[in-house]
Order: structure tokens, then sequence, then C-alpha cells
């Protein structure tokens, strides 16, 4: 993975300093509060309900062991001994102190992390693939593309003051695991015809109030010609996107309101005036970022492995976790693992210091010390003998991290809620729970298959709902909490946008809707066929029918 | 208004015309941009500056650049960045005269405000009161080095040029 040289390390050093003098002069009076607030806001500090919420970097997801255990220090030193992994593949911590915020970025930057635009207007923590480097399916890692944009949009001096906050996710592989047509701009990588590496450029996804999947607005973008292009993209959006309303300020509502044709020769006729050439990245460059990810020392292996075989016949709870939880590797003998963050009962995406460590010593016996968080709260383990899936499966049950849920009904996504969150309007987590109880029978979610419930809680869609299979908004309704569903979106290549199934349920009905939904599925579904395709051959009709006639 | 960039504070010679006051003929000006044809057409002997919104289409200037020694930028806010993308424009289009920030930026944007081509902003007093010179001289100098290619401040040294002379180093 990538690590940060003498330049990148005094980088994040000085950003520590400057926030510690912007802090001072807050206190001071030079700075105003309306002042600050976007200074703090980029490094990655907001103000909560109940106290200051800190949002850490970790670019791409990717992160080491000895990182893993900063944060788990972290989360006991100035937090409540545990932190939340978001969908955007980082790591908040819920309960921080304003004054001790400057130390908790200098420990971040010991081990060459950092909270630098992970929230304001600006262009935040790039996203990717959580099994980069290592999935079958993929043909390009996207990680170096992600390192490339993080290096070029640190502090970049036009793009920090944007009408909103601007979300760039890549992808190397086919199937899309990153989300990126809900994104900002979504990179996929691709070849042409004639074999060269490239992007598929889409501009305008986004969730939030009014979501909307991305257009493609550049079919094919030679590789070299990344950075230029988004330079000319983000112009275009930097002078003519909406800052008079903030909720119609994202550069999808730019892109819906010029055209998709007309935004697209606006940013053509930009690209065409920028001298390409001195802003592209070095060919140098890009080959020291790219040598960082080079795949790590993996042996020669037959692709089936005795001991994995062996513990699998003699211990049925590691054979339903392994038949859920790991992910296909490229090499033959390896594999990625899941480690899931939703047991029954729990807060999606939480871990504890404890949890954090454990992690962390998997990764160091077994995994070359590297860890990877995924947009649906869990973590990843991506390259694991499968030799080695026994011991790393005990130490995990030991540590409660060894829920065999990965995309089945309870690995629930749920953004903070009204637990946290100023701006919620009804609580996500406890449904989370509830949901993860009513479901918790592991014969029952393996016979349902994959199905993804996404929870927000308001209509900001921080839980991405409008891109699970089944979304679920809380809002409130003259002083009660209620709960809307939307029915078949999808975060993929093939992604869509949920539609509303009608009238929302109570707090306590909701469980039992998600249920009569569930049913619906079992009853109607063709041999094989998950609750997305259910849907999509069979319409809305049959399961509003069902959501509606109330049970019995 | 006090005029200032990362060396300090700059002379202010420049005088900016009045709500409805007749175009001087001698002098150095500043004309809102609705007045900048009327002000052209004079026959004056000082130079003359335009005062641009943010909203303006930087290329409807160009022609007129031989004929101007000053153009400014409005920042209504500070959170409002257009400002930062006009200035790249005018600079992309060929614009070599002075240019500044007109509004209300502060301290730790001079750094990106000449990145971006600026080469000084010009203050509320008020705003000036709060954040002293040596706010603006200090906060240009926190960050010592960028990863832009392109566009940075004076001063600020880039990453990619120093790995790279770092490599050379090491041989
Ligand atoms: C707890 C405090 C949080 C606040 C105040 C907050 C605020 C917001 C707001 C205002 C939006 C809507 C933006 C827009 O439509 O322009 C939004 C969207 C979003 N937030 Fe949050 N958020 C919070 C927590 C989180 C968490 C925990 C995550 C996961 C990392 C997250 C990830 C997202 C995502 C993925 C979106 C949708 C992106 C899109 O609109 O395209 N947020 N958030
Ligand atoms: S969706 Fe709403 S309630 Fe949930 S974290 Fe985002 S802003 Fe808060």
């Amino acid at each position: 993975m990538y690590r940060y040289d003498e330049f990148d390390q005094r980088f994040v050093e000085e950003r520590v300093a400057q926030f510690r003098d912007q802090a001072r002069r807050r206190l001071s009076g030079a700075l105003t509060e309306e002042e600050f607030r976007p200074l703090r806001l980029m490094n990655g500090l907001y103000l909560q309900l109940h106290a200051y919420m800190l949002r850490v970097a970790i670019p791409y997801g990717t992160l080491s062991s000895a990182q893993m255990r900063k944060l788990a220090d972290i989360s006991e030193r100035h937090d409540r001994g545990y932190g939340h992994f978001t969908t955007r593949q980082n790591i908040q911590y819920n309960w921080i102190k304003l004054e001790e915020t400057a130390d908790i970025l200098a420990e971040l930057a010991s081990v060459q992390m950092h909270a630098i635009q992970t929230s304001g207007n600006c262009i935040r923590n790039v996203t990717s693939d959580p099994f980069a480097g290592a999935a079958a399916d993929e043909f390009e890692d996207p990680r170096p593309t992600g390192e490339l944009i993080r290096q070029w949009s640190s502090l970049h001096p036009e793009f920090s003051f944007l009408p909103r906050k601007f979300k760039i996710a890549v992808t190397g592989s086919p199937n899309d695991r990153a989300a990126v047509k809900a994104h900002d701009i979504g990179l996929r990588m691709i070849r042409n015809e004639d074999g060269d590496l490239g992007y598929e450029v889409i501009v305008g996804g986004g969730l939030g109030r009014t979501p909307m999947i991305g257009k493609v607005i550049r079919g094919f973008l030679p590789k070299a010609e990344l950075l230029p292009y988004l330079e000319a993209v983000m112009r275009v959006y930097n002078l003519h996107g909406r800052r008079d309303n903030k909720y119609k300020a994202r550069i999808k509502i730019l892109v819906h309101e010029m055209g998709e044709e007309p935004f697209r020769k606006e940013v053509e006729r930009e690209y065409a005036r920028l001298d390409v050439e001195s802003l592209a990245a070095p060919a140098e460059e890009v080959e020291r970022i790219q040598a960082y990810f080079a795949p790590p020392a993996l042996e020669n292996l037959p692709e089936e492995s005795k001991a994995f075989e062996r513990a699998r016949t003699a211990d049925p709870d590691f054979r339903i976790w392994a038949e859920t939880n790991l992910h296909p590797h490229r090499a033959p003998g390896y594999t990625s693992v899941v480690i899931s963050l939703k047991p029954v009962g729990g807060a999606p995406g939480d871990a504890t210091a404890e949890q954090m460590r454990v992690a962390a010593e998997a990764a160091d016996l077994w995994a070359f010390g590297e860890l990877r968080v995924t947009h649906e709260q869990n973590l990843v383990l991506a390259h694991v003998k499968k030799d080695d899936l026994y011991p790393l499966y005990r130490k995990l049950a030991g540590a409660g991290l060894d829920s065999a849920n990965r995309g089945l009904v309870t690995d629930i996504i749920a953004c903070p809620g009204l637990d946290y969150c100023a701006l919620a309007t009804a609580r996500s987590i406890p449904i989370a729970q509830r949901l993860t109880e009513r479901f918790a029978d592991p014969k029952r979610q393996r016979d349902i298959g994959p199905l993804s419930i996404k929870i927000s809680g308001c209509i900001n869609a921080c839980g991405h709902h409008h891109i699970g299979h089944i979304g679920i908004l809380g809002l409130d309704k003259a002083g009660a909490e209620f709960y809307q569903l939307t029915l078949g979106g999808d975060p993929t290549e093939t992604a869509a946008i949920g539609e509303r199934a009608g009238a929302g349920f109570s707090a306590e009905g909701v469980v039992d809707a998600i249920e009569r939904l569930v049913d619906r599925y079992l009853e109607i579904r063709e041999p094989s066929e998950t609750f997305l395709q259910t849907y999509r051959r069979t319409g809305a009709e049959s399961f509003k029918d069902a959501l509606y006639a109330e049970a019995g | 208004m006090p005029l200032l960039n990362e060396k300090g504070l700059q002379e202010e010679i420049w005088r900016e015309l009045e709500d409805h006051e007749p175009i001087p003929l001698e002098g150095d000006v500043i004309v809102p941009q609705a007045r900048l044809e009327e002000a052209l057409a004079a026959p004056r002997t000082g130079r003359t500056g335009v005062a641009l919104p943010n909203t303006i289409e930087a290329e409807t200037l160009q022609p007129l650049f031989n004929r101007l020694s000053l153009i400014t930028v409005e920042f209504p806010g500070f959170g409002d960045g257009r400002g930062f993308s006009i200035a790249k424009r005018l600079r992309g289009l060929g614009w070599r005269g002075e240019l500044w920030a007109d509004g209300r930026v502060i301290a730790d944007q001079l750094a990106y405000l000449r990145a971006c081509g600026f080469d000084s902003a010009r203050i509320p007093e008020d705003l000036f009161a709060r954040q002293p010179l040596e706010d603006w001289l200090a906060a240009a100098k926190t960050i010592s080095a960028a990863y832009q290619t392109e566009e940075r401040a004076p001063g600020v040294a880039s990453i990619l040029e120093q790995r790279k002379a770092a490599r050379a180093a090491r041989g």
C-alpha cells in the first residue's frame, strides 16, 4: 500500500500546525465562527448533537495494521472506546473534544493519517473497491488512481471553496463495488479497442434529497489525461454550480439543469483550453505511486486447500461463515475475507478498540498487515491463504467479529441517525438493530440470499437508502418518527434509484413491513432468483400489495 | 481598503470610481464593468482598471486586455470560490496585468489566491482590523510545498519537484 515519503509526511505535519493556529485564531477572535467553520470542516471536524465528531480519512479504504491500532488507541484515549466505520470508507469518532482535536490530528500524522477534506465543500476522500488489487474480476488496481487524485486534490487552490462537497469514486473491475454511479464523479477503468487503458468518466451522480445516477460524460479518457480532465470538470462546476440554494448546489443538479449534452460540451470546451501536458501527472510520479501497490509476495499454491476442507467439514459454523464472507481472489489458494461489523443487535459499522486490535493482529498474522474498509461498513483482509482461514476465523470469533452475513439481510448499512446526528429526523441504528434481531436465524438469512437494506435517518441519505434493494428513510411526522420504504435500488454497474413503495410506517411497524416484503419475495421468487431480480421481473405491485394488505 | 499579499501591505494608488461620478480624464481609476466601455472611450491619460463580478465570463474581456492595467474580481464572501476559477481563466486567456481579489477573503486563502494568479487581495477595513497583517503573512507560509504542478503561490515549493530532486540526489 501507499507509504508517505518525507514530503507527504511534512505536508500532513504542516497541516496539523496550520489547524492548531486556526483554532488559536478562532479563540482570539481573529476568525469568526462562520469563518472557522469551513476550516474545521476541511479538517473533518463536525459539531454534532452531543459533542464534536471527527472524521478520519482512510484513502480508498486501505489502511495498515499499525494505522488500525492507532485508530484503536485514539478511540480509547479520546472517545468512548469505539469508532464508527462509515459508508465513505472512513472512520468517525462521535465523542470528541474540540481542545483535543489538534493532538488527535498529530497522533494520526504519526502513522501517516489525517482528516484532510473529509468534510467541507471540497474534493473529499476518494473511495474505491475494497477488493482492489485482489479481486479475481479486476483488470486494473484502482488505488494508484485514487492516490493520484488524493495528492492532486489535497489543498487544491482552485477547488477548496466549491458550491458543495464533491465525491469521487474509482473502480477497476467491471463489477462495480464502489457505487461509482452514485458519486459526483465516478471513474470506471476500461480498455479501448486498441487495448489502451483509460477511464469512463461518469458525472453527476449523487444521493441526498435529489438522488441521481451519474451520466457518462466521456466514454474513454486516456489514463494520462485524468488530472487535466478532472480539472476541466471541476472548473465548469466551480463556475456554474448553483450557490443560491445549498440543496441544489451539487454537480448532479448542474448536469441536470444544463442538460447532459450542453454540460459535456462545456467541459470539452474547457478541456480544449487547458495545457494538458503541464497539468498531467508526470509519468515518473505515476510509476512511483504504482510501485507501492505492487501485489504482495504471494506463494504459488494449489487452488484447493486441504486444511480449509478439513475445517469446513469439522466446524459447521466455520462452513457457514466461509460460504458468505469470502470473496474470490485472483491467485490460486488465496481468498479475500470480509470481517462483518454487523453482529445481531449491534450498531452497523461500530468497532470497539479491542476489535480493531484483533483485526489488526489478524492482518499481521495472515494478510500482509493490510486492511480495507468497505462502503458497506465492514472490514476486509484482501490477501489470505485458504490454508490460514480456520485460525483466522477462530481469532475473529473470539472478538465477536465472525458474523456470517456478508451481503445478507442483516448486513445492513445505517447512518448515525438521531442517536448522534444534528440533522436527523429519525433514528436509524435502532431500526437496524431490530431488523438484525428479527432476521437473526442464519438459516433463514441464507435462504433469503443477497439482500441489502440501507437506512438513513433523514433526507440527506448518508445511509445510501436510495440504492438499497430495500431502502428505509426515517422522517418526522408531527413529532413521531416514521419510515418510508424504497424498493429496487442498486449501487452497482446496473445502478438504479429505488422507487418509493407508498405510505410510510411507524417505528413499531417498519420491521414487520420489511418482513412482509421478504416473505412475499420468498413466495414469488423463481429458483435462484435474488430479491432484486424478482423485484425487477415482477415490478413493485406484488410487493406493495404485501406491504399494505396489513398482515392477516 | 487595505491591499496586501505575502510581501506585506501594497501601496494604494488606484482610485475607485464613485457611483454616478463622471469618468475622470486623469489618474488611475477602477471602473465597474458596466462603465468600462465609457471609460475606454474617454480620452484618458491615466491607467484603467475594471471591477468584475464573479459571474463574469472571462472570455468577454479578452479583447480589451491590452487597454487595461488592472482587473479586480469580486469575492462576496470567502466561501464563494468562483473567483479562483475566474482568475485561472483570465491568466489562461493571457491576462498579464495586475489581478486583485476584491472582498471578504480570509488570511487562510491568501496562498490559494496567489496560486490561482491573483497578485493581491483587497479586503474591507473591518476584516483587516480582526485579521491583522501578521495573520496574513503567517498563513501564507504554513504549507511550504504543494502537490499541484501548475498552480502554486510564490514561495510554495512543488512536492513533485522536490521528489524528483531527491531521486536525482540518491542517484
Ligand atoms: C453525523 C453527521 C453527518 C452529517 C451532519 C452529514 C451531513 C450530510 C448531508 C447534509 C448530506 C447531503 C448532502 C447533499 O445532498 O448535498 C449528506 C450526504 C451523505 N453523507 Fe453525510 N452526514 C453525516 C454523517 C455521515 C456518515 C456517518 C456517512 C458515512 C460516511 C456519511 C456519508 C454520506 C453520504 C454517502 C452521503 C450521500 C452522498 C450524496 O449525496 O451523493 N455522512 N451528509
Ligand atoms: S442521513 Fe441524515 S441523519 Fe443520517 S447521518 Fe446523514 S444527515 Fe445525519
